[in-house]
């Protein structure tokens, strides 16, 4: 096996050097749990590892303007039992919780998640759905950018070479809000989503949806954002009607593929299907706050 | 290239050793350190065979290189038992029955032996879940979660 450098720099500019500088390939090693599996399957085989959770910024989670930033690299058990922040975000940790098992989120990393790219990641349609800004660092700049705006189909992003995730914004939220994640897997643990869906709503003091972010995952070749299936709610009390409408317009947004894991024409019908029920259980969490 | 020269604690143990970095601590743990109680399943994080912690975390040893055990304190299987003395969760274990080939065992007994740290008192769907990561072929469960549920009893003071 030939011979691969470990790094482990304690801060975000000297990971950004050794990145930009690494002769062949380098990789960002922050939760390994999807990238120790492709060096042992010899899919990728990385010259340089630069390891990130060293570097204090992307290790934590802190409150910034009423809203929550936390570090690419921050681990997705310690966002389930950050309880402020899983009381803010539900539906983010809704995602995040159908990662894997215990073991695997003692690792893994939402920052992972999105950076690996996969149209079926659990967390990347939450926060998709909960307006989450991602900061990205490179050599020459720093700048932020939508959660949506990342992957560009399966383990592609729009990442440049050299730049990387170092963490995300989730931001204050207004008074009646809830979010939700679901999707459809075979069995209810351990698997992959055949469909995903997020929701993010927020209810004016009368009940009625004055702002709905809504998402899809694993029915395109990145997660989606489905403006129009939130124009469904904005407006509405999320009655019966406006549920439908939002059902149509999301399984019309799907673009999806057969797989062994579901039919287009299964994904089609269960996106719209998973919406109604993730904007019902965020519907029930924004009536409580 | 040199080998990385790691030094970290293991069962309360200061340990040094010397690894390539595409070593796993799995493998630092069985082939370099010769604590053979953790397992290797699947080597790809699913069935949780190689479950340790890692500064009080539960993860599956294949799943993390070796070099970045650094500075770490790590808990196996082989610091679970006070010299011959079991752990509750190992004497329930035997007097349930709840192992058969015992492959999956050390890290079923990790699994349950993190859960009943930060949950002393889990319904068995807590249980059931918790252990969701650790595949077993033989038992079908039901007496691994009675085993837990047991111990959390007599741990508890029941």
């Amino acid at each position: 096996m030939r011979k691969m450098r470990y790094e482990a720099p304690t801060t975000l500019e000297a990971a950004l050097a050794l990145l930009s500088g690494a002769n062949g390939q380098a990789r960002v090693l922050a939760g390994g749990t999807d990238l120790l599996i492709g060096m042992r399957a010899g899919r990728v085989e990385p010259e340089l590892l630069v390891d990130i959770k060293d570097i204090p910024e992307m290790v934590s989670i802190v409150a910034e303007n009423g809203g929550f930033r936390f570090g690419a690299a921050v681990t997705c058990m310690e966002l389930v039992e950050h309880e402020e922040f899983a009381k803010a975000w539900p539906g983010v940790i809704d995602g995040v919780r159908l990662i894997g098992s215990i073991q695997v989120k003692g690792r893994a990393t939402v920052g992972g998640n999105l950076c690996n790219a996969s149209p079926a990641a659990d967390s990347v349609p939450a926060m998709i759905a909960a307006g989450a800004s991602a900061r990205i660092a490179g050599l020459s700049r720093k700048r932020e950018t939508r959660v949506e705006d990342i992957a560009t189909g399966p383990g592609k992003t729009s990442l440049a070479k050299g730049e990387i995730v170092t963490s995300f914004l989730l931001p204050r939220r207004p008074p009646h809000s809830g979010d939700a994640y679901l999707r459809f897997t075979p069995r209810t643990e351990m698997d992959i989503a055949v469909v995903g869906a997020g929701v993010n709503l927020t209810l004016d003091d009368s009940g009625v949806c004055s702002q709905a972010r809504v998402s899809l995952g694993a029915v395109a070749e990145r997660a989606l954002l489905v403006p129009e299936a939130a124009a469904a709610l904005i407006g509405t009390k999320v009655d019966a009607a406006a549920l439908e409408r939002l059902a149509a317009a999301a399984s019309a947004a799907c673009r999806p593929i057969d797989d062994k894991r579901g039919t287009k024409a299964f994904r089609f019908k269960v996106a719209g299907v998973m919406a109604r029920r993730a904007a019902e259980v965020a519907l029930a969490r924004a009536r409580k706050n | 290239m040199a080998k990385h020269h790691v030094t970290a604690t293991v069962n309360g143990d200061v340990v040094e050793f010397l690894c390539e970095t595409h070593q796993t601590l799995l493998e630092v743990l069985r082939d370099e350190l010769g604590l053979t109680g953790t397992k290797e399943g699947c080597g790809t994080g699913d069935c949780g065979a190689c479950s340790v912690t890692v500064d009080g975390r539960l993860m599956c040893s294949c799943l993390v290189l070796g070099v970045e055990a650094e500075g770490k304190a790590i808990q196996t299987i082989e610091g679970m038992a006070v010299g011959t003395k079991l752990h509750p969760l190992q004497r329930k274990f035997l007097e349930h029955a709840a192992l058969q080939c015992g492959i999956c065992t050390p890290g079923i007994l990790i699994a349950a032996r993190s859960l009943l740290e930060r949950n002393p008192d889990p319904t068995e769907e807590e249980v059931r879940y918790w252990l969701a990561g650790n595949l077993c072929r033989c038992t079908g469960y039901h007496k691994i979660v009675d085993a837990v549920l047991d111990a959390a009893r007599e741990m508890r003071g029941g």
